[in-house]
């Protein structure tokens, strides 16, 4: 339901020919429509103040109540929590180390794959496509960022896992199993679920994002500077890489942590392709696994009170604080690089 | 030209050679998955689609029948949502737009939407849950309702600020200038001029809604039966997919496919909704 | 007041039709721009001096729905049929545009941006060029111990003799001004207008101006334009004091535009 603003409610008017603004009154009805538009007036910026405090007061709330929660796992495991690789609900015996492992490793190989592609994206939308082809493509691009990560899940697992299984971890295996570091990253069974399955899906998922704030910031590059590259026998290549590209870096990089802040929180992607499993057997990336949000989707609506669901509620809250960290790094970062343009190259 | 010239020149031209070719790869790379995940999702969608889907309730595994009560709980839960959130998020939006853009408590909110705003959801279905589960021990309806609330409300917040900036200053110092109280030129002007952009604003906060998961899982989980009172466990769509695709059933699988592309196409039609909104306007 | 003598013509403009889409922007266009000599375009806003220009380093390419057609030879070689790469013709013909346009880079970088294009220098090579550039410019004094701040820290009348600067350390053969002074100050103006004179010795100068004044000060050759016309062209002083057409007597006295 949208908001519907009412007008004109409670202000006596003798001629309403305007309904937005008390015409001209004799001076009794001016007075009180006056003591009433006044107290009006408190009230709804009050109730404005009111929502804007809101806001914050749900950042708090949600902030206090994780750590509330997660307490009695804080208080048993403190930071050592983060290092273990144990997770027992039957002896009772927590460690978050395969979920942050999980998370990390698929929001990295999703960047890995996103952010160039992203930027072949945006170079193409912005330099080399033609006029017509321009809306469409954008439009066709945002609105991959519009469909529910559940889609791209249940996608990932049905469709995507056991081609990825076919044609891509299998002949890798085949390929690469002998060499030795490598192979180990691509030994475990190559049945199209684990991280590398999540961290495609999950680059799928945030290259709309990347490439659209790529795309936008490249945009407003003012013509006049990129005509002035050009002038100077630049290729389009150089134009984009030299000049552009330093142009909007703030923009860029601002782009790429939010793309990144994605991944991390991102729960039904992962969910579904990424194995559930809450031992790490071996580094490989073919191996099931599980992230923090993964293991929050599977494990919380059934733990049991204490310290198993304490250990999921410390595992949301180190997401949480993860998040938070590369959110104000970004917008750090944004604003340090604006200031500095230039003083070494 | 100098034989040197040349030469880097041709290195340069090749580069910039490679350069567009990857970019179009690029291109074509991203819309590959677009089309693949969209084909994949009618198809199959269609495919576990019939009446039986519409009307009647969750079965259990390699039963016959539908998603009627997943759909209605999404339904209910999603418009209860926007209901509560919208409101708050307007007034907060009007608030950073229109009551103290530069001042320091206006900054911070700010701030503090961004992140909540890129906060994974599953995060605010933990809080919600200590909120209010763990406090009335039980499932429920509601809390389901406040978690999605809870997602609406900084999008909104975000939509309502950058469309009320937008309005020129000029209309507002007209209207004051015509003695009106700060509501009125707030309501009956400055929100008036933004009304489309507001309203796209709204749209894509329910099309966000429509597909969140997470902060279900453990609000208001999940209803086999049919129930009117979201005093409970109440089925959602995002919900059941999960619980049926994630299954070996045939059947439920097939619904799963089918609840899939009836949240695409709300989802996907509200977006061009809210799209086309803009456009008029413009 | 010495009349001009007849002077080698470096750029040859034949016939030339320009198009913004079904919009006739350039109607017919003949003209000899000189060697070694500044010429400037007038005309009434709109009436298409900017777009002539634009056609001699073939920057309307960028844009898909501009066309050219007619010839425009340089050195003998038509411009816009030319099989050579345009990177490298506009390495031929430089441009400075309305407003200053800095890299975001430091200056240094600035100037050698365009010379790593086309040339590998060695370090003290590119630091002699850049210098030289500079002084070129008439920069030299006032940036020799900023080289490695950002441009963008400059005052736009000397971010605009930067951007002359980068322009002329490529060593190109001609140099477009497209109304270089209109975003700077009167004194910013007077030293990239003393400039102008001096570049003449060493390059060929056509400069786009609104500012009548300005094209009387500077320049060698007028073209006045109008509405898409090349309505008279020939020898400044003639040009200012004896017009040939009433059309640019009308112009140059101020009676319209």
């Amino acid at each position: 339901m949208s908001y519907q603003p009412s007008i004109g409610d409670g202000v006596p008017d003798s001629n309403s020919s305007s309904h937005l603004f008390p015409t001209r009154m004799n001076n009794s009805t001016h007075k009180s429509s006056q003591r009433i538009n006044g107290l009006v007036d408190r009230l709804f910026g009050w109730a404005a103040l009111f929502a804007a405090c809101l806001t914050l007061s749900m950042l708090m709330g949600i902030l206090l109540s994780l750590v509330s929660g997660a307490w009695p796992a804080i208080h048993e495991y403190g930071f050592g929590f983060l290092t273990r690789s144990v997770w027992d609900p039957v002896k009772s015996e927590f460690g978050g180390l395969v979920m942050i492992y999980g998370t990390l490793a698929t929001s990295i190989i999703a960047l890995a794959i996103a952010v160039p592609v992203s930027f072949g994206i945006a170079l193409f939308l912005t330099e080399l496509s033609p006029a017509w082809l321009k809306r469409p493509l954008g439009t066709a691009i945002e609105l991959l960022a519009a469909i529910p990560s559940i889609v791209y899940g249940m996608w990932g697992l049905l469709v995507f896992g056991p081609i990825l299984s076919a044609y891509v971890q299998i002949p890798l295996q085949k390929l690469l199993g002998s060499v030795p570091i490598v192979g180990a990253l691509v030994g475990g069974p190559p049945v199209g679920i684990g991280i590398l399955s999540a961290g495609i899906i999950l680059a799928i998922m945030i290259i709309p994002f990347i490439a659209s704030v790529m795309r936008d910031v490249f945009e407003v590059t003012p013509p006049l500077l990129k005509e002035s590259a050009y002038a100077l026998g630049s290729t389009t290549w150089e134009v984009v890489s030299k000049v552009v590209l330093p142009y909007t870096k703030a923009g860029v990089i601002g782009g790429i942590m939010l793309g990144l802040g994605r991944a991390l929180g991102e729960t039904m992607a992962v969910t579904f392709v990424i194995g559930n499993m809450n031992q790490l057997n071996s580094i490989s990336f073919f191996e099931p696994a599980n992230s923090i949000t993964s293991a929050l989707a599977n494990e919380f609506a059934e733990a049991s009170t204490g310290l198993h669901q304490a250990s999921l509620i410390y595992l949301g809250l180190v997401l949480f604080f993860i998040t938070f960290v590369v959110l104000t790094l970004s917008k750090l970062l944004l604003s340090r690089m604006r200031k500095n343009e230039g003083t070494s190259s | 030209m100098s034989q040197g010239k040349v030469a880097k020149f041709e290195a340069r031209k090749r580069t910039n050679q490679i350069a567009i070719a990857s970019s179009m790869a690029a291109m074509a790379f991203g819309l590959i998955w677009l089309i693949w995940i969209l084909w994949q999702t009618i198809f199959l969608g269609i495919h576990g689609l019939s009446v039986a889907t519409f009307t009647e309730m969750t079965p259990a595994p390699n039963d016959p029948g539908g998603i009627a009560n997943a759909l209605y709980g999404s339904f209910v839960m999603v418009m209860l949502a926007t209901f509560v959130g919208t409101p708050i998020g307007v007034m907060a939006g009007i608030y950073l737009a229109e009551y103290n853009p530069k001042g320091q408590l206006s900054n911070v909110t700010r701030f503090v939407n961004e992140i909540l705003l890129s906060a994974p959801s599953i995060v605010i279905g933990l809080f919600v849950y200590t909120l209010v589960v763990a406090r009335f021990n039980t499932f429920s309806g509601w809390a389901g309702i406040l978690a999605l609330a809870l997602i609406v409300i900084p999008v909104v917040i975000r939509t309502t600020e950058n469309m009320l900036l937008l309005v020129p200053y000029g209309l507002r110092e007209a209207a004051y200038a015509l003695g009106a109280p700060k509501w009125k030129v707030i309501i009956g002007i400055t929100l008036k001029a933004a009304r489309s952009g507001v309203v796209t604003g709204i749209l894509l906060a329910v099309a966000r809604i429509s597909g969140e998961t997470a902060p279900l899982l453990f609000t208001s989980l999940n209803n086999q039966f049919w129930t009117s009172s979201l005093n409970g466990p109440v089925a959602s769509l995002p919900v059941t997919i999960f619980k049926f695709a994630m299954s070996p059933y045939q059947n439920w699988q097939e619904l799963a496919w089918a609840g899939v592309f009836l949240i695409t196409l709300a989802v996907l039609g509200l977006n061009i909704l809210a799209r086309v909104l803009t456009r008029q306007k413009s | 007041m010495q009349s001009e003598t007849i002077t080698q013509s470096k750029i040859s403009v034949k016939d030339l039709n320009f198009y913004y889409g079904k919009f006739h922007a350039l109607k017919n266009i003949n003209l000899e721009i000189p060697e070694n000599k500044v010429t400037a375009f007038i005309g009434p806003s709109g009436c298409g001096k900017s777009t002539l220009l634009r056609t001699f380093n073939r920057m309307f390419e960028l844009y898909p729905e501009q066309r050219a057609e007619g010839s425009i030879v340089l050195d003998g070689e038509n411009l816009l049929t030319s099989k050579e790469d345009v990177a490298l013709i506009r390495a031929k013909v430089g441009m400075v545009f309305q407003k200053p346009t800095p890299f975001p880079m430091s200056i240094f970088d600035n100037i050698a941006f365009g010379v790593k294009l086309f040339e590998n220098l060695s370090k003290s090579e590119m630091e002699d060029r850049v210098e030289w550039a500079l002084r070129k410019a008439a920069l030299w004094g006032e940036v020799k111990d900023k080289l490695q701040q950002s441009g963008s820290g400059l005052s736009g009348g000397q971010q605009q003799r930067l951007c002359i600067a980068r322009g002329i350390a490529i060593k190109p053969e001609v140099l477009l001004l497209d109304e270089p002074c209109s975003a700077l100050d009167p004194i910013s103006t007077a030293k990239v207008e003393e400039l102008i004179i001096e570049l003449k010795q060493d390059y060929t100068v056509v400069i786009v101006t609104h500012n009548m004044q300005q094209a009387a000060r500077c320049s060698d050759f007028t073209a006045y334009m109008y509405l898409g016309d090349l309505v008279e062209f020939g020898p400044t002083e003639q040009m200012f004091f004896k017009p040939q057409r009433k059309e640019t007597e009308d112009y140059i006295t101020g009676r319209f535009g």
